[in-house]
């Protein structure tokens, strides 16, 4: 067990982690446009944790730098904003993902429905 | 050492696919079932990465490659089609 061997299963670890964490995101987060942000960015964090993990632990196994991991590291950096992108230009004229949360902060022009919204009875 | 944590982050990504799954199942709308088919395009990358750490052969690069490049593909033509309608356009004949 070298320093080596500890640091690999940290980030093996580390990027399960934040890939649950992602994932339990998509889940319990309450609309669409919220539930965009935990897998693109926490589960992209996770993998390329992993992916340095596979590149460190095969680098150190065969003594040569193994560089596959790394076109995969870029692709993911590069394809993740592009996806992200193209489902919320997606679900912005979709009307079943209707933001619940915006209404409630200044930004009300966002609000869909003026009579659900129980802030716009109050007077100013 | 290295083969337990490979097979706690096995433990770990195979939750994370069973609750993106549960998004897709449930998920109310069609972006939030592309979403959850994206993500778990991501957490099967991570599982055939950490499958390939556990057994210790190199040889799972190649195909967690071609699953991030179809993941992105799939999870772009889908948007499109709930965007627009149609994946590809017809050309403008004016």
């Amino acid at each position: 067990m070298t320093l080596a061997d500890l640091a690999i299963a940290g980030l093996i670890v580390l990027g399960s982690l934040f890939v649950l964490l992602g994932s339990i995101g998509l889940v319990k987060f309450p609309d669409f446009f919220m539930r965009l942000h935990a897998p693109t960015k926490a589960s992209t964090l996770g993998v390329t944790a992993i992916l340095l993990a596979s590149a460190l632990f095969f680098s150190f196994r065969t003594d040569t730098p193994s560089v596959h991991e790394v076109l995969i590291i870029v692709f993911l950096w590069v394809t993740a904003p592009i996806s992200a992108l193209m489902l919320a230009s997606a679900a912005r004229h979709e009307p079943s993902t209707e933001p619940e949360m915006l209404d409630r902060d200044s930004g009300s022009t966002m609000a869909p429905d003026k009579t659900s919204n129980p802030r716009e009875s109050e007077p100013e | 050492m290295i083969g337990t944590a490979a097979l706690i982050g096995l433990v770990l990504v195979g939750i994370a696919c069973l609750l993106s799954f549960y998004r897709l199942l449930r998920g109310p709308s069609l972006p939030d079932r592309i979403l959850a088919l994206d993500t778990l395009a991501v957490n099967a990358i991570a599982v055939i990465v950490l499958f390939g750490l556990w057994m210790g052969n190199p040889i799972n690069f190649e195909a967690a490659l071609l699953l991030a490049v179809l993941g992105f593909i799939s999870t772009v033509a889908l948007a499109k089609y709930a965007l627009r309608g149609r994946i590809i356009e017809p050309e403008d004949r004016s």
